[in-house]
């Protein structure tokens, strides 16, 4: 490679031997594409005709009432086909595989988002898909495996380790040093060996540079503050690139507090004080560790950002002070939710969830003219298990229970299971 | 070091054989009964795996042993100190395996110092290529340690170049691609291969990645200096119990 990918002492290219050459012919296919114009023009093409792109902003006029301070405005990444951010990575990804002529995909996927992105683009090109999903994620996403299986990818479930994110992305390792030969790896987020931070960033930069002209155009001004969650860190990097340059925009990650501080109870490395520096999965970041170096059990109500790393850029824009970092518990979070659907008619997945939650904390004590962004990175179809339990619905059990009843008589006239 | 050591040996034998373990797995006691019964059986060095959590480049034996390592205490304490004391009992060199996060946490420079001190004589780390290794080269060197680098069926006649210049001891030349401890086509383009290396470098070659059997062994002769086998002495003292692994080792060298 001609790079090593390092912001500061973030980042970095921590590879096994066996990939050396792949790597290679990655960084070639990256720098070609993003040399090229006309690459840029199909990719924005594509995304423009197969998924919703531009994505509206969206003015949340009953919040921004309810909370009385700053305006509040959405970016729409939930209307992309498939329903989060992923789908522009996984699109961008797929159009390099095409140019590297290989056949088949792979990719790590926590929620399932970006499993079923990969799928779906996998089906659109003709590409085999083989997605690998922590077992623990398999038993609380299962509405999107059933999407990635009907569209053909094999969903392989990891058993080990912590059986998440993390260890789903080993073993797509394990997958890719056999096979790299025909096969990319679609990697979910920005993190990872380079070129993938960088290149993940680019391709998700296509949210922050539109939300910018949106801004622009709309009020003629650009926000006081930006909010976008943060697990790997894809939907952040692309949003906040969009205002990098722009000093005066406040940019706030929002991360998963999960059940508060202390190592195992949440996934937050860069907002609590539980992470340190240290090297896996191919690159050098915050992890969530012990002081041997093995990496802990992380917990969020989330799968998206159930992940023990964080994007490098990302590490690196937390310690120059460009971005700060915040973390929402899960009682937040869902409470966060109840209310943007309730007084908005939008329904944001869980991760988004958590920048909203973070945003309504601070809204209130802003100014009526001060103007607040949030990335809704996605929607919350694949949460309606969580979230149903979260706030025990008994209507839903109760449909639950006549469903579980129809299919346990269905299988007992069939002779099957008891 | 490790290069005047193997050349010595292979006056007196063709082949010489290095083995793996995993320090902590199944327990500590356990794993130095293994180190006894390998070291009595004939194995000529070996490699000493430092648990991690996220052991990336290795197959499903030696991944599930990490893992049950780590879940029966393994610590980075415990495992020096057992590495220390198989220096001190056995009269073959042992070298550290693991992954760059161990070194980085305990502190780079400090960890290989503690190496030096303890008795190891090189150590193999499968994800820091040299670009990202200076540190750890530097201090290897200092300490007159072998780092010792990969060649992979992939490896183009000038990376090998390249490898060979950060490398001392020997080379670890993997027989193909994938991860530790799946099935190997023992054949012609091997042989190919292994001749490819011995152009690209002077040191010892070792051949390791799904070396199983006697059969495999006598392959591997006249080919590469040492056969490694990591995964299979693990399986069988999983199948067997850790008595097993002694006459296992015996079988394939005599």
């Amino acid at each position: 490679m001609q790079n090593r990918g390092y912001f500061n002492q973030f980042g970095g290219a921590f590879i096994p031997e066996i990939l050396v050459p792949t790597f290679d012919q990655l960084e070639a296919a990256y720098l070609e594409a993003k040399a090229d114009p006309a690459f840029w023009q199909e990719y924005v093409d594509l995304m423009s005709t197969y998924s919703c792109r531009a994505t509206p902003i969206t003015y949340a006029e009953n919040l921004s009432r309810h909370f009385g301070g700053a305006q509040i405005y959405i970016k729409r990444e939930d209307l992309n086909h498939t329903g989060a951010h992923k789908a522009n990575n996984v699109m961008g990804q797929g159009l390099l595989t095409k140019r590297m002529g290989k056949k088949r995909v792979i990719a790590e996927t926590g929620a399932g988002q970006h499993g079923v992105a990969t799928a779906t683009m996998a089906a659109k090109f003709g590409f085999d898909c083989t997605i690998y999903m922590g077992a623990v994620d398999v038993a609380r996403q299962r509405p999107n495996v059933f999407w990635m299986e009907q569209m053909g990818a094999t969903v392989v479930p990891v058993e080990d380790g912590s059986a998440t994110l993390k260890d789903a992305i080993n073993e797509a390792f394990r997958d890719w040093v056999t096979n790299m030969d025909d096969t990319h790896y679609v990697l979910g987020t920005a993190c990872g060996p380079y070129p993938f931070p960088e290149m993940v960033s680019w391709f998700q930069s296509i949210i922050g540079s539109e939300a910018r002209e949106q801004m622009l155009a709309r009020q003629g001004r650009l926000p006081n503050r930006v909010y976008a969650c943060v697990g790997g860190g894809s939907n952040a990097m692309g949003l906040f690139s969009g205002f990098m340059t722009d000093t005066e925009v406040e940019l706030v990650g929002v991360e998963a507090g999960g059940r508060g501080k202390g190592i195992g109870e949440h996934a937050a490395r860069l907002a609590y004080d539980d992470a340190t520096i240290g090297v896996a999965q191919g690159y050098k970041t915050y992890f969530l560790q012990n002081n041997n170096g093995q990496m802990m059990d992380t917990h969020s109500v989330s799968a998206g950002l159930d992940y023990v790393g964080v994007s490098p850029i990302l590490a690196d824009l937390h310690d120059t002070g460009r971005v700060r970092f915040e973390a929402a518990t899960d009682d937040e979070v869902v409470a966060a939710m109840q209310l943007v659907v309730q007084k908005e008619g939008l329904i944001p997945a869980l991760e988004s969830s958590h920048a909203f939650a973070q945003a309504f904390k601070e809204a209130p004590a802003m100014g009526k003219d001060e103007i607040i962004l949030i990335n809704q990175s996605g929607r919350a179809d694949k949460d309606i298990f969580t979230v149903a339990d979260a706030i025990d619905d008994p209507k839903w059990r109760e449909f639950i229970i006549t469903k579980a009843d129809q299919y346990r008589a269905r299988a007992a006239a069939e002779g099957g299971v008891e | 070091m490790l290069e005047q050591y193997i050349k010595q040996r292979l006056q007196h034998k063709d082949l010489l054989l290095m083995t793996h373990i995993v320090l902590g797995y199944p327990s500590y006691d356990d794993a130095m009964r293994l180190v006894e019964g390998m070291v009595e059986a004939g194995v000529d060095l070996m490699e000493l795996q430092i648990p991690f959590s996220e052991p990336m480049a290795d197959g499903p034996v030696i991944l599930k042993a990490n893992a049950q390592a780590l879940k029966a205490g393994a610590t980075m304490e415990k495992s020096l100190r057992m590495a220390e004391q198989i220096t001190a009992a056995f009269d073959i060199p042992f070298l550290f395996m693991t992954y760059y996060n161990i070194l980085f946490k305990y502190g780079v420079s400090d960890f290989v110092a503690k190496m030096q001190a303890i008795g190891i004589k090189g150590a193999i780390i499968p994800d820091l290529p040299p670009e990202e290794g200076s540190e750890y080269l530097q201090a290897m060197q200092k300490h007159g340690l072998d780092p010792v680098h990969i060649f992979t069926p992939n490896s183009s006649m000038a990376r090998k170049q390249q490898l060979n210049k950060h490398t001392s001891g020997f080379m670890y030349t993997v027989a193909r691609k994938g991860v530790t401890g799946k099935d190997t086509q023992f054949g012609d383009e091997l042989g190919d291969y292994l001749l490819d290396c011995r152009q690209a470098t002077d040191l010892p070659l070792a051949l390791g990645f799904g070396v199983k059997s006697k059969a495999d062994y006598e392959f591997i002769r006249g080919k590469a200096d040492v056969a490694i086998i990591g995964s299979e002495a693990i399986r069988v003292m999983e199948d067997h119990g850790v008595d097993a692994v002694g006459p296992f080792i015996r079988s394939i060298i005599t």
